[in-house]
């Protein structure tokens, strides 16, 4: 019997080992569906995820993520070195890697590609470099990550060495290095035209650019002198076709038009689920949804007990369940759980009416008297940490009226939201917001979004000075363990303050066909292909 | 009539002067601010700034104006605040498919709506003339959406006839010379393209093709019943001409004036406002750009696209108008 058993898990394990490591097979074209255009290819200028992730296959940058987390991996840079005192980084090169322009890649071109978007261009070449030209518009990416806060000078040392010299000590600097933005450009390409450089990209990926028909098509062929040889590109071609109506791209993905179907109907997963044709990559975004208090003006600014008092209040899992339609998670801290540094230790608000009515008696408004019709700002649009602010605005209030608050639920065009959030405006008690992350580090979400005391820009205006020491401290410290306790503390902190309600994590599914090989979403959502191939 | 054409032609520039006015005006006056929707929620004050001056958004509105109409007077629309491009070759690049996408559904909407509505009024209270009018209302109430969604389960999904979306086909290689496809096909001799277009384009054109050819159909059959009692049909009749020949060149030449009106007035909606259409279908038109560039706020394709719209308009317009005097030699064009 123990013989048979052990034959059984043998020839198991080979069958699965067969499938596991089947050879990828090359050739084919993958066709992905989306709901839009990129608006442009030049890393530097781009904003949307639609623009980055055709990018994200042209160009390549010095350091990578890992396939399914924001881990740092040898990119472009074979390796690096950080001095003491966290001001120098050196990155040593690959050799033999080019652009898909036949140019070589070299520390210039390193130089070249990060140094056009600083301020004031303080860079230096190894021999012969390029004159920077006048930059076509801010590049928006650089100018929000403070960049030119953050790096003094970059230096060419030989050909395959480059050299960045920050102002001041900056632990997520390396984490930036694998954004999108910093993507490496080929200076040759760019300098023949540099304003048509957006329609025509030419990177180190492993695809290259063919051809754009606008708002129809992007389409990418394989790359022959792609540098890693021991890995993909495998497909021939891939092409991001543009069909803007959800339901639409789901049909042609089931009707086997297009292989991976972007941001569909969350009704359509369930279709898919039951398609035998159909597989479900999904992944965890790396994002938060949060209901935020207007903390400049009181009872917000000091009554702890009634921000608390909201947040039991709230009935996050039936949100999560049925406006999210179960595409995400109930979030008990304000970054997700994929992220290192994530404290599971926070128990989280979770729905406990009681509480909340004791809270709100603490905090001088027993059975909500005293504390009037207050406002909650709904976003008018879906965003990817948020699928309907609308109705989860008036699922809120909802729930906050059995505990005798009355909420009113406000929303204004998108951008004049953005705006007058911002002001922190009288009108505003309540908002909803939120936040994807750039580049996996915890900083990108507690100190941007919650250290009100760093800059007037923070949305939340959360002024705390524990908080803000250990913002800093978090910043300025390049060990990731040690990191990792600070921001532990930094959440306890949070938890028990409450400056604002940590509501959800959404879960992205692209549904795919069964042919798709290999394909693994990011928590960025960046869409890579390179290690894609086709059954 | 050349001297008609070109009186028209200057009453354009006024007529475009106040549209740009409006539009601007418009613009700015919606809530709303480009910058602030390119950034999204990562906006600093201070990108923003930076951004609004590049934009030319700090300007004074009569400023801003000023600057898009000596820009216009050199024939410069200006460029795309979202894709950085010139507006010209923006419309360059998408107009032609909206125009593909028209002129089927015009085509198809008059040929099927003037047959319906002759048919109609030749056999008045027939079965086929409540049949037909009833068909016309639901053309005009249906929904384009759940319309097009039911073609493409039917004759996509199940059937496996049609193309669901798109203009072409992934593996069909077509090579763009005027971006009309149809056009490219044929100039490049390329057959396989072609028929990959005109199937393409069969589905969207139907689905928009409904509501003007239920116009049409209505427009038709009550100005046939009109002329159809008049005394100069009964002359003809009683001259002993054939039924065919009576409806055909005595009754329909003289319906077709205020059918035409309507058909030329359709083209221009169509024109403008395939937005739905070209939505669903993914059809990368110049509808889906505009209704794109309002939820973004994009200045500058709002009013290049709106100046070139209203001129297609006007031009369509004229074409009616001078149309009139050959399909009628009374009225004269003066």
């Amino acid at each position: 019997m123990v013989k048979k058993l052990t034959i059984i898990t043998i020839l198991l394990m080979l069958v699965g080992a067969g499938t596991l490591f089947a050879a990828p097979k090359s050739g084919g074209t993958l066709v992905f569906g989306r709901g839009g255009d990129s608006v442009g290819l030049d890393p530097a200028y781009e904003t949307d995820g639609n623009s980055f992730m055709v990018c994200d296959n042209i160009y390549e940058a010095l350091v990578f993520y890992a396939d399914e987390s924001t881990a740092l991996e040898p990119g472009l840079a074979e390796s690096w070195d950080i001095s003491q005192d966290g001001l120098t980084y050196t990155f040593h090169l690959r050799k033999g890697v080019k652009f898909h322009d036949g140019t070589d890649f070299n520390a210039n071109a390193v130089v070249f590609s990060i140094g056009r978007m600083m301020k004031e261009p303080k860079v230096k070449y190894f021999g012969k470099g390029w004159e920077i030209p006048p930059q076509d518009r801010p590049p928006e990416y650089w100018v929000s990550m403070e960049m030119d806060d953050i790096l003094d000078s970059i230096t060419a040392t030989d050909d395959y060495t480059v050299v960045f010299k920050l102002k001041k000590v900056n632990a997520p600097f390396m984490a930036n290095m694998g954004m999108d933005f910093a993507d490496i450009i080929s200076p040759t390409a760019f300098l023949k035209n540099p304003k048509e450089f957006i329609r025509n990209p030419v990177g180190t990926g492993p695809f290259k650019f063919v051809r754009w028909v606008k708002d129809d098509r992007i389409v990418l062929e394989r790359f022959k002198d792609y540098w890693d040889k021991n890995a993909g590109p495998y497909l021939d071609k891939v092409i991001f076709r543009s069909i803007p109506e959800n339901s639409v791209r789901f049909l042609e993905l089931k009707t086997g038009n297009i292989h991976i179907c972007q941001f569909p109907n969350p009704q359509d997963i369930d279709l898919a689920k039951k398609d035998p044709n159909l597989i479900l990559p999904t992944q965890p975004g790396m994002n938060i949804g949060y209901l935020g208090f207007n903390l400049t003006k009181e009872p917000w600014k000091s009554k702890v007990a009634l921000r608390k008092a909201i947040a039991y209040a709230i009935k996050k899992k039936a949100i999560v369940d049925n406006l999210y339609q179960g595409l995400g998670q109930v979030a008990k801290n304000p970054i997700p759980p994929t992220m290192w540094g994530y404290n599971d230790e926070i128990p989280g608000y979770a729905y406990d009416l009681k509480k909340a009515k004791e809270l709100l008696e603490k905090a001088g408004y027993p059975g909500g008297k005293g504390l009037g019709e207050i406002t909650l700002w709904s976003m008018p649009v879906p965003r990817p940490y948020n699928p309907d602010g609308v109705k989860i605005g008036e699922a809120m209030a909802a729930d906050l009226a059995k505990a005798g608050i009355t909420a009113k639920v406000v929303t204004f065009e998108w951008g004049t939201y953005l705006k007058r959030q911002r002001e922190q405006p009288e009108d505003m008690d309540l908002f909803q917001l939120g936040w994807t992350g750039d580049n996996g580090d915890p900083d990108n979400f507690l100190a941007v979004l919650f250290d009100g005391l760093a800059s007037e820009a923070i949305r939340t205006q959360w002024k705390n000075e524990e908080y803000h020491r250990l913002m800093i401290q978090g910043r300025e410290t390049i060990d990731q363990k040690k990191r990792i306790e600070i921001y532990k503390k930094a959440q306890k902190i949070f938890f028990e303050e409450c400056p604002a309600i940590p509501i959800a994590h959404s879960t992205v599914i692209w549904p795919a066909h069964k042919s798709v090989q290999n394909f693994k979403l990011h928590p960025t959502g960046s869409v890579r292909m390179k290690n894609v191939w086709l059954k | 009539m050349l001297a008609y054409i070109a009186r028209r032609f200057l009453i354009l520039i006024p007529t475009l002067l106040g549209v740009s006015v409006i539009v601007f005006l418009l613009l700015h006056l919606t809530p709303g601010d480009p910058a602030e929707l390119l950034l999204g929620e990562r906006a600093t004050p201070d990108a923003l700034e930076q951004m609004r001056e590049h934009l030319g958004l700090n300007e004074p509105i009569h400023v801003q104006y000023g600057m898009f109409l000596k820009r216009l007077m050199k024939g410069d629309l200006g460029e795309t605040i979202w894709t950085r491009q010139k507006v010209w070759i923006e419309v360059k690049q998408r107009f032609p498919a909206t125009i593909e996408l028209s002129v089927a559904a015009l085509f198809i909407s008059c040929f099927f709506g003037i047959i319906l509505g002759i048919v109609s009024a030749t056999k008045q209270y027939s079965i086929f003339d409540y049949a037909s009018m009833l068909g016309a209302l639901a053309g005009v109430s249906m929904p384009i959406f759940w319309l097009a969604l039911v073609f493409m389960l039917i004759f996509s999904l199940n059937l496996g006839w049609l193309p669901m979306s798109g203009r072409l086909s992934v593996g069909v290689e077509l090579k763009t010379v005027t971006n009309f496809y149809i056009l490219d096909a044929v100039l490049t001799g390329n057959g396989k393209a072609l028929k990959d277009v005109l199937w393409h384009l069969i589905m969207p054109a139907v689905t928009l093709s409904t509501i003007p050819m239920a116009i049409v159909a209505r427009m038709t059959r009550s100005a046939m019943l009109d002329v159809l009692r008049q005394d100069y049909i009964k002359t003809a009749r009683a001259k002993g001409l054939s039924r065919v020949q009576v409806i055909f060149k005595h009754a329909l030449r003289n319906a077709l004036i205020p059918v035409v009106t309507t058909i030329g007035l359709q083209f221009g909606v169509m024109l403008g406002g395939a937005i739905l259409t070209e939505t669903i279908f993914a059809w990368p038109g110049v509808g889906k750009w505009m209704y794109d560039a309002v939820m973004q706020r994009d200045y500058m394709v709002i009013q290049g696209g709106v100046l070139f719209i209203a001129t297609l308009f006007v031009v369509i317009n004229l074409c009616v108008d001078v149309l009139y005097a050959v399909i009628n030699p009374r009225i004269s064009v003066r």
